[in-house]
């Protein structure tokens, strides 16, 4: 059979994204690796201070690292009961109306550039929590959490409704036959039928809490401590890289120290996709 | 014999279509009633007016009796939720949950309110000897219910049904997924449930209605065409359309 020009074209296009996939992994060894001549591999996971522009420079991650996984899991602690409220809202009790209006502006969230969270986050959120605490800075973990929270509930919710209205009539008869309410059957048929959809969901946001970058950097206060209190400001390891990449020479410790940071940060997500793949396919099954 | 369930004037609409036409027939307690007719005659519609299933589907409406021990089933004091406790249902595909043989059968007690572990254990395992699938299942109470085969999966629905303790129990078609060696195991089940429990069962399978029913309604767009004992139906029906449907004249 004879492909025409565009039909031969097309595999190239689509091996394509393969090939960048593989410079950028490349990229972030190449330019990575090279900061554990300075400093040992577990000394730069575990030390506890983050100081590349002192003498002698100090490249602990561990406060970044920590700073990170606060504000992820904090933004998790806001975005999940929200999420699934409003996913098993709209799936199971809107009226076919409120469906239709709901879903939309949810989803519209998702298409707010993570700028303008930002900047929402530093001019109103962040006065509220200082005067509300009596804080020194509203810049703070919790703050960022908040603003990252609300982030990431588009993604789950609409994962995880999807993966709610995917189970079948048949479960939610089975339940009401056996004289459950309708409240009953949702809490004990139908979400835990939808458990693994719902999970996956949440890893997702997950993935895309740890990765944000622009919010963090605007909001979180980048103090590079290791976070004791949600009310202190606090520097994740994407905001770092955005923020030290500028000033770092290129080729220097400094410079490696960060791609070797953006090294940590991919096998993380890559780890949290490996994480959600498995769930799905465990699924099917 | 007495009359478990009394139909009298029973008309149901789903929007425009008229699906059940002033239906007036009595189940007798602990027989099996076989209701038959082709497809799209009302069957499923009007099992599923004995213990409310179709008050989940809008634009719907329903006039006329339907008294279970002589009490009416759609008037307003009556507790919808008790009344499915009183009247299981086993459908036509088997359909448990995703949880396993054990939470399935159990799910029933823990909605009724029942939280004391050994009295859940002792009414599974109740249940699944009065189904038939204990041997089968008790060395895997706790693996995946979608692990057993169709036939098991089926008999796992009724011993959730039975756990529960229903009067009365309406099955859908229980057997039109199964293989015929699932179906006969089915039918044996369904004849030793009967001396506990009032079955109406809905089927468009004649052989079948022939074999396991005490009594036979014959539906047909929707009208009662016939109602009588089995033996009677399926040698001298007393209606010229009952008789074309049992000669295969249409189906």
């Amino acid at each position: 059979m004879k492909k025409n020009f565009i039909e031969k074209l097309l595999p190239i296009f689509a091996s394509l994204s393969c090939l960048f996939l593989f410079g950028i992994i490349l990229t972030l060894f190449i330019e990575g690796l090279p900061i554990f001549k300075t400093v040992g591999f577990f000394e730069f996971i575990f030390s506890k201070s983050w100081h590349p522009t002192y003498e002698p420079p100090e490249f602990g991650i561990l406060p970044l690292i920590l700073s990170s996984l606060w504000v992820t899991v904090f933004a998790l602690v806001i975005a999940i009961p929200l999420s699934l409220g409003s996913a098993i809202y709209i799936s199971e009790l809107a009226s076919p109306r409120m469906k239709e209006i709901l879903k939309p502006i949810i989803e519209l969230l998702a298409g707010i550039p993570s700028v303008v969270y930002g900047f929402f986050g530093m001019v109103f959120l962040a006065p509220l929590v200082q005067k509300i605490f009596n804080l020194p800075t509203g810049l703070t973990c919790f703050t960022a959490s908040v603003i990252l929270g609300i982030m990431v509930v588009p993604t789950i919710t609409s994962l995880a409704e999807d993966a709610i209205s995917a189970i079948s009539k048949d479960t939610r008869e089975a339940s009401f036959a056996l004289g459950a309410t309708k409240w009953e059957t949702i809490t004990r048929a139908v979400v835990p039928a939808a458990s693994s959809g719902i999970v996956t969901a949440i890893i997702l946001g997950m993935g895309r809490a740890a990765g944000e970058t622009m919010t963090v950097l605007m909001v979180a206060g980048g103090a590079t401590m290791i976070p004791k209190s949600l009310f202190q400001p606090v520097r994740p390891m994407t905001a770092t890289i955005a923020a030290e990449m500028g000033e770092a020479p290129m080729g220097s410790a400094h410079y490696h120290a960060l791609f070797a940071i953006a090294l940590v940060l991919f096998f993380l997500t890559l780890i949290l996709n490996l994480l959600v793949d498995w769930l799905s396919s465990r699924r099917k099954r | 014999m007495v009359n478990k369930i009394t139909i009298r004037n029973l008309n149901f609409w789903f929007g425009e279509n008229h699906i059940l036409k002033d239906i007036n027939i009595f189940i007798p307690e602990k027989q099996i009633t076989a209701i038959m007719g082709p497809s799209g005659c009302g069957k499923s519609t009007f099992l599923r007016c004995l213990n409310r299933m179709n008050d989940l589907i809008d634009k719907t409406k329903i006039t006329g009796e339907i008294l279970i021990d002589e009490k009416e089933i759609y008037s307003n004091n009556i507790d919808i939720f008790d009344l499915r406790k009183r009247v299981g249902m086993v459908f036509q595909k088997p359909n448990p949950f995703p949880k396993s043989v054990f939470e399935n059968v159990a799910y029933g007690l823990r909605i009724h309110g029942i939280r004391n572990k050994m009295i859940i254990f002792e009414k599974v395992e109740k249940a699944l000897r009065d189904a038939n699938l204990w041997d089968e299942v008790k060395d895997r109470l706790f693996s995946s219910a979608f692990d057993l085969s169709g036939g098991q999966q089926q008999r796992l629905c009724i011993a959730r049904a039975l756990a529960i303790e229903p009067e009365i129990i309406l099955f859908d078609e229980p057997a039109s997924a199964l293989d015929p060696i699932s179906t006969a195991k089915l039918e044996e089940l369904l004849g030793k449930l009967k001396k506990s429990y009032t079955i109406v069962i809905v089927t468009h399978n004649l052989q079948q209605a022939a074999r396991i029913s005490d009594w036979t309604a014959f539906l047909m767009l929707g009208e009662l065409v016939e109602f009588d004992k089995t033996e009677k139906i399926f040698t001298t029906p007393q209606d010229k359309r009952t008789e074309n449907y049992l000669i295969g004249k249409f189906g």
